[in-house]
C-alpha cells in the first residue's frame, strides 16, 4: 500500500506538484495520467525519493518513507523507466541481479531468482542470461528492465512510461503480460503514462493530473462517465469515450439467456471487440461460449454510460 | 550470379540511379597506387646513401645503382616493378602486403650492403648515412603495407599479431647486423650502454608522468563531475597551463624547483631539483593533466541519463553509481586520454634532454650541438617508434573497451 498525503514539490517559486493526496491499495494498479509538465513523473519520483518532497508525507505500507535513507528505501521499491536504463556493460543476468546483490543475497539464491524471472518473462535463461543488452530487441530489453525492477520481490513497483519506446503491437502484448504478472505477484504498481488508452487498460484507478494538481482519482469507469473537470474530458477524447468504456467490461458480464447463430466468442472478450464483431458482420446478437448471447442493444446501452 | 549475357537488358532498363556502376568506364588503375608510384620513383631518383669522410662534413650522395656496383641496377628494377604493381587495382591484398614488405626489405638490405661496400674496412671515421632516397622509399613501402593492412579489415587479435610481427621484424633486421655499417648504427654501437639507459629514462619520463597524471587527474575529473560549480575554474587553470610553451615551462620551473630544493627541508632528499629528471617529469605531468581531467569529465557526463537514473532508482549509492556504472562506461573515453597523453609525452620527453632529464632527447641535443645528423637520428628514430607503437597499442585497447553500438529501440 502507498499512502500519499498533501505532497508538494516546489522549485524556486515554481510548484510542480501541488498538495496531492492519494492512496493505492495493496495489489492495485494506479495509473498517473497527464500531459507533459503535469507533474506526474515528479510525483512518481518522490515516492522513491529520487526527488525530495518540499512538504507532505509518503507511507509505503506502515513505513514513513522519510525515515529511511533514500538508497535503502529504493532497494525495497522496484523502478522501471522508459528506455529501460539497463547497464550496457552488464549481461542480462547481471542486470537482473543488481538489487539482490546490493541486498547481499547469497549467489545461489541470486542465480535461482534470475532464472525464475527470465522464465516469468518468457526469456529462455540458457539463451538470454549471458547476452548483453544491445543484443536484445526493444521488447526484450524492456522485459529485462521490468524483471530487474522485480528482482528483490518489492511490494511496490514504480514505472515511468515503461512502454513508451515500444511499437503498438509489442506494447499491447507487454501491457497484457505486465497485468498478468502483477496480478500473480500481488505487487502494488504505480505507472506514469501520457496515454489514456494505456491508463484505462492497466489501471484499477486512474489519477489525472494537470499543472501539478490532482484533478480526479477514481476507477476508469468513473473517470470516463463522470469526468470531474473539462481537462479530464478533453484527455479522454469525446470520440473515444464509448469505446474506452466498452473495453473495460467482458461480455460475460452482460450475457443474457438465449441463442444466436455464428461462432461463439470467448467470455473474456471485451464489449468493444463484441461491438466491432456486430458492426463488421452486420449482426445484432452474438453467441457466447458456454451459453448465452450478447445483443447489440445491450452493447449500445453500456456504451451510453450505464455504469456497471 | 550476374551474368551479363543471359540478362543483357536488365542494367540498361533500370533507372540510372540504381544501375550498377559500369566497371569499364572506371580508371583501370588505383589512384592511391599512382601516389605510391610517384613517391617511390622520386625515392629511386634521389641518393640512397650518403658517404661522408667523417661524421660532420657534408657527404657525397649515391643513387641505388651506383651504391651497389654489381646488383644495384637489378634491385632498382625490382623495386620499380613492385611500385608498378601498386597501380594494379585487382591485385589481392595479401600479395599486395607481401610485395610492400619485400620492397621494404629490399630497400633496407640495399642500404646495409651499400654502407658495407662504401666504408673501407677498418675505417672508423668515415660514415655511410641513409639519404633522402632511402627515407622516401621506406615511407612509400611502409604506406603501401599500411594501406593493404587497413583494407584487410583485420580482427583485433590479428592486429595485435601484426603489431608484434612488425616489431619482431624490426628487431631481426637490427639484430642481424645487416645495418651495422650505416651511420646511425655506428653511432649506436659507440653508445649502446648509454642508449639503453636513455631508453629507460625516456620510458620513465613518459609512463611516470602518465601515471602521475592519472593518480591526480582522475580524482580531479571525478570531483568536477560531481561538483559542476568547480568545472569552469579547474578547466580554465589547466587550459592555461597547457598553453605555456614547453621550453618556457622548463625555463620557469628551473628557478622555482631550484628554490624549493634549496629552501624547503627534505625537498632535495625526495628528488626535488631545478634541473634533471624531476622538473622534466613535472612538466610532462602538467601537460598530461588537462587531457586526463577533461576526458574523465566528458566520459562521465556522456553516460546515458537513463542508465544513471535507473542506477539511482534501483538503490545504488552515489559511490556505487560511480564505481559500477559511470566509470566503467567512461573507461573508453578515459583510455583515449591515456593514448593522447602517452603519445604526446613520448614526443615531449625529448625536450627533457635540454635540462639534463635524460632520455632520447640527450642524443638529439648532443647531435644538434655537434651538427651530427646521425646522432640526432639515433635519438629521433626510437622516439618515433615508441610513439607509433604506443599509439597503435592504445587504439586497440580503446577499441576493446568501447561500448558496443547496437539496438537502441
Amino acid at each position: 500500500m502507498i499512502r500519499i498525503q498533501n505532497l508538494t514539490k516546489t522549485y524556486d517559486r515554481n510548484t510542480v506538484v501541488n498538495d496531492v493526496s492519494l492512496t493505492v491499495d495493496q495489489g492495485q494498479i494506479a495509473a498517473l495520467v497527464g500531459t507533459s509538465g503535469s507533474g506526474k513523473t515528479t510525483l512518481l519520483r518522490m515516492i522513491n525519493r529520487l526527488v525530495e518532497p518540499t512538504s507532505g508525507q509518503i507511507h509505503i505500507g506502515e513505513t514513513d518513507a522519510a525515515t529511511i535513507p533514500p538508497h535503502l528505501l529504493r532497494r525495497r521499491i522496484g523502478y522501471a523507466i522508459q528506455g529501460h536504463g539497463l547497464f550496457p556493460h552488464y549481461t542480462v543476468g547481471q542486470n537482473i541481479a543488481i538489487v539482490p546483490q546490493l541486498l547481499g543475497w547469497k549467489p545461489a539464491e541470486i542465480a535461482a531468482r534470475v532464472e525464475e524471472l527470465l522464465h516469468l518473462f518468457q526469456l529462455d535463461p540458457g539463451q538470454f542470461r549471458d547476452r548483453m543488452p544491445h543484443q536484445l530487441s526493444g521488447g526484450q530489453q524492456q522485459r529485462v528492465g521490468v524483471a530487474r525492477a522485480l528482482a528483490a520481490r518489492p511490494e511496490v513497483l514504480l514505472m515511468d512510461e515503461p512502454f513508451g519506446a515500444l511499437d503498438p503491437v509489442i506494447r499491447a502484448r507487454a501491457q497484457a503480460d505486465l497485468r498478468e504478472i502483477q496480478r500473480r505477484l500481488g505487487t502494488t504498481l504505480v505507472i506514469v503514462t501520457h496515454d489514456m488508452e494505456e491508463a484505462v487498460t492497466l489501471g484499477d484507478r486512474i489519477a489525472v493530473m494537470d499543472k501539478g494538481v490532482l484533478l480526479q482519482y477514481g476507477p476508469p469507469a468513473e473517470i470516463l462517465t463522470r469526468p470531474a473537470a473539462p481537462f479530464v474530458e478533453a484527455l479522454i477524447g469525446k470520440s473515444e469515450r464509448p469505446f474506452r468504456l466498452l473495453s473495460l467490461t467482458p461480455i460475460a458480464d452482460i450475457a443474457e439467456p438465449g441463442s444466436a447463430e455464428g461462432p461463439a466468442l470467448p467470455p473474456e472478450t471485451s464489449l468493444r471487440d463484441a461491438l466491432a464483431e456486430c458492426l463488421w458482420n452486420g449482426r445484432d446478437r452474438l453467441a457466447v461460449e458456454g451459453g448465452g448471447v450478447v445483443t447489440l442493444a445491450a452493447l449500445q446501452a453500456r456504451a451510453e454510460g450505464a455504469v456497471r | 550470379m550476374n551474368d551479363p549475357v543471359r540478362s543483357p537488358d536488365i542494367t540498361t532498363s533500370l533507372p540510372p540511379q540504381i544501375r550498377p556502376p559500369k566497371t569499364r568506364s572506371q580508371p583501370g588503375f588505383s589512384r592511391t597506387g599512382l601516389l605510391f608510384l610517384a613517391l617511390g620513383v622520386a625515392g629511386l631518383c634521389l641518393p640512397l646513401v650518403q658517404f661522408k669522410a667523417n661524421r660532420i662534413v657534408l657527404g657525397e650522395g649515391f643513387l641505388l645503382p651506383a651504391a651497389l656496383p654489381d646488383v644495384g641496377w637489378a634491385i632498382a628494377l625490382l623495386l620499380a616493378l613492385i611500385l608498378g604493381t601498386a597501380l594494379w587495382q585487382r591485385l589481392p591484398l595479401m600479395p599486395r602486403l607481401g610485395l610492400a614488405l619485400l620492397g621494404l626489405a629490399g630497400t633496407v638490405l640495399a642500404l646495409g650492403f651499400a654502407a658495407k661496400g662504401l666504408v673501407p674496412q677498418g675505417n672508423t671515421i668515415a660514415r655511410a648515412a641513409p639519404a633522402a632516397g632511402f627515407w622516401l622509399l621506406c615511407l612509400t613501402f611502409a604506406l603501401m603495407a599500411a594501406d593493404a593492412l587497413s583494407r584487410m579489415g583485420l580482427s583485433r587479435p590479428a592486429r595485435w599479431l601484426a603489431l608484434g610481427l612488425s616489431l619482431a621484424l624490426i628487431a631481426l633486421c637490427l639484430g642481424s647486423g645487416v645495418l651495422d655499417q650505416t651511420s646511425v648504427m655506428v653511432e649506436y654501437a659507440a653508445r649502446a650502454d648509454l642508449f639503453r639507459r636513455s631508453l629507460g629514462q625516456h620510458l620513465t619520463l613518459a609512463f611516470g608522468s602518465l601515471a602521475m597524471a592519472l593518480v591526480v587527474g582522475l580524482p580531479i575529473g571525478i570531483a568536477i563531475f560531481l561538483t559542476p560549480a568547480l568545472r569552469r575554474g579547474v578547466l580554465g587553470a589547466l587550459n592555461l597551463l597547457q598553453t605555456i610553451p614547453s621550453l618556457a615551462l622548463f625555463g620557469i620551473m628551473i628557478p622555482i624547483f631550484g628554490w624549493i630544493a634549496a629552501n624547503v627541508p627534505g625537498a632535495a632528499q625526495i628528488g626535488v631539483a631545478g634541473i634533471g629528471i624531476f622538473p622534466a617529469l613535472m612538466a610532462l605531468f602538467f601537460y598530461a593533466l588537462l587531457p586526463v581531467v577533461s576526458n574523465t569529465l566528458v566520459g562521465l557526463t556522456a553516460v546515458d541519463p537513463a542508465v544513471r537514473d535507473a542506477a539511482f532508482g534501483l538503490g545504488l549509492t552515489r559511490r556505487q553509481v560511480l564505481l559500477q556504472a559511470e566509470l566503467p562506461l567512461a573507461l573508453s573515453v578515459i583510455l583515449a586520454a591515456v593514448r593522447i597523453v602517452l603519445v604526446q609525452n613520448i614526443g615531449l620527453a625529448v625536450i627533457a634532454g635540454l635540462i639534463g632529464g635524460g632520455g632520447f632527447g640527450s642524443f638529439v641535443f648532443q647531435g644538434l650541438n655537434q651538427t651530427a645528423m646521425d646522432l640526432i637520428l639515433l635519438g629521433a628514430l626510437p622516439t618515433i617508434m615508441l610513439a607509433l607503437v604506443a599509439g597503435v597499442a592504445l587504439d586497440l585497447l580503446v577499441e576493446a573497451v568501447s561500448p558496443k553500438k547496437g539496438n537502441q529501440t
